[in-house]
This record gives structure tokens, C-alpha cells and sequence, in this order.
């Protein structure tokens, strides 16, 4: 059993420690003291680190962050939550700050021998379940974010979804940042584990009210073999907020998960999804959409091993990139030598709207078997000046024009969101968003 | 309703119309022909409001100075140009791209924009104009379409937008016998007292279907002559080369040849 203080550092995240204040079984306590080694021993990424070279961190290094803790006072309503993430009509778990809120969530009927609650709760009252999902350790790809994550988190989801069972209606997990006046980091930890054969959706969205904070999250999906699991991620923190997020996903035999990320807020955000396929013939979809303007960055490394034969992964992200924004895709597919029969594509399609707006687009595939079948593509574009002129010529104002084109170019990535309400949201969300790009950024003429 | 004088456009510094001088008068038809590369297709961009070109000289549509005004001013103002190569938006419905552009006119000459359903009801009536399949609504505007569909998809907009000032880029180019009949015979049913016709062609067969009240000669960056329908005929007969002669000679002795209204 160890209790640790919490301890407010000059010297920002580096200086962080966990702020439990309870109990917990000792092979947590190891597993955080694990995680503050590595961070001690190897560092926080630079830009000489091959995953983060066109990420800088030091902006949110330099940040004299102080961990939230559980129980902080908050400022959020329902309605506020409504009108920050939506209401996609299923089971809605809201986390404030990072550690569950049930006033502000919504609890629906599912099927038996479901669970949908907090990591805290399964921490408090059983956390042997746990020990299985947070004692591996995640992935060959740790860096000092998740290991960090490792050290300091205390709350996020847990859900696990029996064999067989269906769960139709969205589950919807809220994680909104209420920083107030210091800054924050919160690091929520979710663990979804779907049975063999079931199926469901799962919505992430990250929000914020303002202020300086940090979201530090990770993800873990495991899927059971044949196990059927779409995943959406909305990334609208807030533009003064900086969000890294890890979304590791372990697929079971012939199961399908897709993902997609769509990234419309904060200053620095990273998105990382990292695929194992180690069981044969799973599918994974990873899609994703990244509209960094203004001065946004907005990283989207993925990383899918297929190690398993028989595995097929599809990847399409677009970026719309305005103002000075900076987006960077970084898709690596390794095939290794017993993935027989893999099938992967990876396709990343760019619209630049400003002359300084920069993305870096770094498709790489590792292949160390034959007999297999992979594609990728990359490509960066400006407007279509015929296409801006044909819509003028027929008395569509110049900013309309440029904004119907962008629209349309975004438009394929949204009729890809399967949950109508979240799909309604977003449109309206990217609209609003590529309107105010007419307005007031730096245009090409 | 067009004055043109000494319209001069120039791109990368070659001038591609040299001293263009024209007047159409509403309610008529006017046809524009000459070789390719003579910068017909230039005269009808430079109308819409194409920005490459370097342009000088004067244009007054109904009194205005036009090249003070943007493309999507001088769309409100009535102008329209049938492209001569429509182009391809993926992602973009036609129905909403037609509905987006004639709520733009409307917006930009103060009327209510019209609702989703009181459009639909016009585009119908107008598509049957043109023949055009109710199919082509919900695909992205241009995109997959043979070369007749895009033309006719061009004389559907102009039938929508009710331009007061119609220009032809090449409008019967790359269609078939029948195709040219529809897309000619939804040209005629749009011709009325108010609404003036700039028709750019390379061959004379569409003025069969389209009959012109003046025909013009352009030539290397001007109209070198102008007459009535049967100019198109002794064009027909003669060919470009003989005209383009008659241009140098023209051109060499007053800069300036006199337009037909």
C-alpha cells in the first residue's frame, strides 16, 4: 500500500506525482512507480524521437500544471454537457476533469451483464478485474505520456460487454476540462472490453470551458474474437488546451473494430491509435479528420502491426488546414513475417487553405512477408481555382464558394460517422467551423 | 445592353484579344465564330470575370461598367457563361449546387431565397427543357458526366438563373446530333425580348438549330467581320483561312473594325 502526496511542481509534468489518496493494491503502486521511472530514466519526446518529429512539446512542458484530483468543484450542468458534447440518446458517462461525475451522467437499461461505470468505482470496490487490463504493459511504443498516464490515472471507463450481447444506442463517454484559473492535467485511463461475438459503439468526446489544462489520456479497446466495435473520438477541447491521447486497440480472431477521429480543437493535440493485430482475420478501420487553423497543431501518428495472418486495416485521413495550422500524419504499417494474406491500405488526402498553413504527411510501410497485399497514398492540394471560379460565375460570393468546396472536401469523412445525432453534430460543428476559416484567416486569391 | 470597346486581355504577357470592339442589343442573338485559338473562349471568360487575364479597355453592360465587378456581381447582375468545359466538384449535389447559386442571385438582389421544396419544382420543370434525367440531381455536380450531360446540365443552370445576358462558350462542342438538337432547343425556348445571346462556336452547324441575328468574325484576337446569318454560311463555304487574310489586311489598315449591332 502506498499513499503518495500530491506534490505541486515548479518543475511542470516532470515534476508530477500521483495524488492518490486512498488505498490501492500494491501491484497498481508498481505499476505507477513504473510509469515515473520510465519517465525519469528516458525523458519526455524531442523532436530527434522519430513519432514526434513534427510535434514540439516543450509548449506544454513548460506549463506549471497541477494534477486534478478527484472530488475538485466544478462549474458544469446537464444541459452545459448537452450543449458541450451532445445527447446521442444512449448511456452517457460524464468525467469532469477527469474523474466521473454520475450528476451529470445518464445510466440507461443494458443488457445483462454489462458493465458501464468508472475505472475509480472497479478500483474501489474489485480491483482484481482491473489487474489483467493494467498490468500489461501497454506497448512497445511507450513514451513518457502514457507512462505518465500510467502514474497519475485514477477514474475514467470501464466497460465490458458480455459475450453475445448487442448493445444498439451509442455509449457516450464525456470527458470535460474545467481548469479555472491554474492549470490542469488530467489523466483518464478507459478500459473497453467487449466479449466474444458482441457488438457496440463507443463515443469519445473531449471538451473543455477554457483555461490552460492538459488532457493525457489513454484508451484501451480489446476485443474478444469476433467481437464487432465502432469507435468515435471528438477532440473539441478547448483552443487554449492541449490534448495527447493514446487509443491502443488488441483485436481478437475475425473480429472488426473502426475507428474515427475527429480533431477540431485545442492548441497542441496528438491523437496516436496503435493496432495489434495478433489474432488472424480481424478488420480495422482507422479514420480520421484534422482541421487545424489559427495556430492549432494537430498530430495523427497511427501505428497497426500486423503480426496474425489473414488481417485486413483501411486507413483514410483528411486534413483541412487554415490559417497558420499545422496538422501531421504519421501512418506506419508494419507486416510482419508470419501475416500471411494481410490486406492494408492507407490513403491521406490534404487541403491546404492558406499559404502558411504546413502539414507533413509520412505514410511508411514495413513489409517482411510476400503474399501480401498493401497500398498508400498521400497527397497534399490546394482549392480548385476552376471549381472556386465555375461556383462565382453562377453568383456564389467568393468565401461561400471556397467554403462549399472545403465542405465537400471534409464532406466524405463525415458521411462516415455512423451515429446520425453525432453526425448532425459534427457537420454542423465543421461547418461552423470552415465558415469562420471565410472569414477571418489568410486566404490563398 | 453590352457595349464593348477596345477590350484588350492579356495572359503572362502574350495578349490573347486585341482591341475587341461589340454591341448586342437585348432580345437578340449573336453569334461569335472563328478558328481556334482566335480567343473566343477568352472574350466569353473575361465577361464572367475570369481573374488570370490582364484585361483593359472598356465593357458596359445596361449602362455599367462590368470589369469593375466580380464574378458573382456580374452573375447577380445577369450575366451567365455556359462553359465551354464544366467542371467536375465531387462531393457537391448538383440540386444543392444550382439551389446555392440562384439563392446567391436572389440574396444579392434582395428577394427571399427560395425553400427546398418550391426550388425542387422549378428544377423539374426547367430539367425537362433540356430532357435531362431527374437521376442527375443527386450526383456531385459535373462529376461522371458524358460531355452532352455536362452541356446540358450548363443550359439547365441558365434556365434556373434566368440570365439577362447569356454567354455560349462552345456549347456544341464534343455533342452528338442529338444532343446538339436539345441542347439548341433548350437555347431557343430560353431566347426571349429581354435576354441577349452571345453564342461561341467554332462550327456552323449550331446556328442551324440557333438561328443568330449577327454573325461575327473573330480572328486572331478580334472581330474581323460582322454581318447577318449568311456570313456563316460564306464561312461554311470559304473557311477561316480566307477571313484570317482579310484580318491582317484589316488590321493593318484601321486598328479599330466597326461592330454590327
Amino acid at each position: 500500500m502506498t499513499t503518495t502526496a500530491t506534490t505541486a511542481s515548479p518543475r511542470g509534468l516532470a515534476g508530477l506525482e500521483p495524488a492518490l489518496n486512498g488505498h490501492q493494491p500494491g501491484w497498481l503502486g508498481g505499476i505507477r512507480r513504473a510509469g515515473l521511472e520510465w519517465v525519469a530514466e528516458h525523458g519526455f519526446p524531442t523532436l530527434g524521437d522519430e513519432d514526434w518529429k513534427y510535434t514540439r512539446v516543450g509548449p506544454i512542458l513548460d506549463v506549471p500544471f497541477q494534477p486534478a484530483v478527484g472530488g475538485m468543484k466544478h462549474r458544469l450542468s446537464a444541459s452545459a454537457i448537452d450543449g458541450l458534447a451532445g445527447d446521442l440518446g444512449g448511456t452517457r458517462l460524464v468525467f469532469a476533469n477527469g474523474y466521473f461525475a454520475p450528476e451529470l451522467s445518464t445510466l440507461m437499461a443494458l443488457p445483462e451483464g454489462t458493465t458501464v461505470t468508472s475505472l475509480a468505482s472497479v478500483l474501489a470496490g474489485d480491483a482484481e478485474r482491473l489487474e489483467p487490463f493494467l498490468a500489461r504493459p501497454l506497448s512497445s511504443q511507450h513514451h513518457a505520456f502514457t507512462a505518465l498516464n500510467a502514474a497519475l490515472a485514477e477514474d475514467g471507463a470501464f466497460i465490458q460487454i458480455p459475450p453475445d450481447a448487442t448493445i444498439a444506442a451509442p455509449i457516450h463517454l464525456v470527458f470535460v476540462s474545467d481548469a479555472g484559473a491554474s492549470p490542469l492535467v488530467s489523466s483518464p485511463r478507459s478500459v473497453v472490453h467487449a466479449g466474444a461475438r458482441s457488438q457496440a459503439t463507443i463515443v469519445e468526446t473531449h471538451v473543455g470551458s477554457g483555461g490552460v489544462y492538459l488532457t493525457n489520456a489513454v484508451t484501451e479497446v480489446i476485443l474478444e474474437d469476433g467481437a464487432q466495435v465502432q469507435h468515435y473520438k471528438v477532440q473539441d477541447e478547448a483552443d487554449t488546451a492541449f490534448h495527447l491521447a493514446a487509443l491502443h486497440v488488441r483485436p481478437g480472431r475475425d473480429s472488426s473494430f473502426s475507428t474515427h477521429a475527429l480533431a477540431l480543437g485545442a492548441a497542441i493535440a496528438r491523437h496516436e491509435v496503435w493496432v495489434k493485430l495478433e489474432a488472424a482475420g480481424a478488420e480495422v478501420t482507422l479514420n480520421g479528420l484534422y482541421l487545424p487553423d489559427g495556430n492549432q497543431h494537430h498530430d495523427n501518428p497511427t501505428l497497426i502491426e500486423h503480426v496474425a495472418p489473414r488481417c485486413t486495416s483501411r486507413q483514410l485521413y483528411k486534413g483541412v488546414l487554415g490559417g497558420h495550422g499545422r496538422g501531421v500524419f504519421n501512418g506506419h504499417i508494419v507486416v510482419g513475417p508470419d501475416a500471411l494474406g494481410t490486406d492494408a491500405s492507407q490513403t491521406n488526402k490534404n487541403l491546404l487553405l492558406s499559404d502558411t498553413a504546413e502539414v507533413d504527411t509520412r505514410p511508411r510501410l514495413e513489409i517482411l512477408t510476400d503474399d501480401v497485399r498493401c497500398t498508400h497514398g498521400a497527397a497534399v492540394g490546394q482549392l480548385d481555382e476552376e471549381a472556386v471560379f465555375y461556383l462565382r460565375s453562377r453568383g456564389v460570393p467568393h468565401q461561400q464558394a471556397r467554403g462549399v468546396l472545403t465542405y465537400a472536401f471534409a464532406g466524405e469523412m463525415l458521411q462516415l460517422i455512423g451515429v446520425g445525432p453525432l453526425r448532425s453534430r459534427v457537420e454542423s460543428k465543421v461547418a461552423e467551423r470552415l465558415n469562420r476559416e471565410d472569414t477571418d484567416r489568410e486566404t490563398f486569391r | 445592353m453590352l457595349q464593348i470597346e477596345n477590350l484588350r486581355a492579356s495572359i503572362g504577357g502574350k495578349e490573347i484579344l486585341r482591341g475587341v470592339n461589340l454591341e448586342v442589343h437585348a432580345g437578340e442573338v449573336h453569334a461569335v465564330m472563328g478558328p481556334n485559338g482566335s480567343g473566343k473562349s477568352t472574350l466569353a471568360q473575361v465577361l464572367a470575370g475570369r481573374e488570370s487575364y490582364d484585361v483593359t479597355g472598356k465593357v458596359l453592360y445596361e449602362g455599367e461598367d462590368l470589369l469593375a465587378l466580380s464574378p458573382e456581381e456580374r452573375a447577380a447582375a445577369g450575366v451567365f457563361l455556359a462553359f465551354q468545359y464544366p467542371v467536375e466538384i465531387p462531393g457537391v449535389g448538383n440540386l444543392y449546387f444550382v439551389r446555392t447559386a440562384l439563392n446567391s442571385l436572389r440574396r444579392q438582389q434582395g428577394l427571399d431565397e427560395l425553400d427546398a421544396i418550391d426550388f425542387l419544382s422549378l428544377a423539374k420543370e426547367r430539367m425537362r427543357l433540356v430532357e435531362m434525367d431527374e437521376s442527375f440531381m443527386g450526383r456531385s455536380v459535373n462529376e461522371g458526366f458524358s460531355g452532352g450531360e455536362k452541356k446540358r446540365n450548363e443550359i439547365f443552370q441558365m434556365a434556373v438563373l434566368e440570365p439577362k445576358l447569356a454567354i455560349l462558350d462552345e456549347t456544341d462542342s464534343g455533342l452528338d446530333i442529338d444532343a446538339l438538337r436539345v441542347v439548341a432547343q433548350g437555347v431557343n425556348a430560353l431566347r426571349s425580348e429581354g435576354r441577349a445571346m452571345l453564342v461561341i462556336t467554332h462550327y456552323q452547324r449550331l446556328l442551324d438549330y440557333i438561328v443568330p441575328d449577327v454573325v461575327h468574325v473573330f480572328a486572331d484576337g478580334q472581330i474581323v467581320r460582322s454581318g447577318d446569318k449568311d456570313l456563316a454560311l460564306e464561312l461554311e463555304q470559304h473557311g477561316y483561312a480566307d477571313l484570317e487574310q482579310r484580318a491582317t489586311l484589316a488590321s493593318a489598315a484601321a486598328p479599330v473594325v466597326g461592330a454590327t449591332s
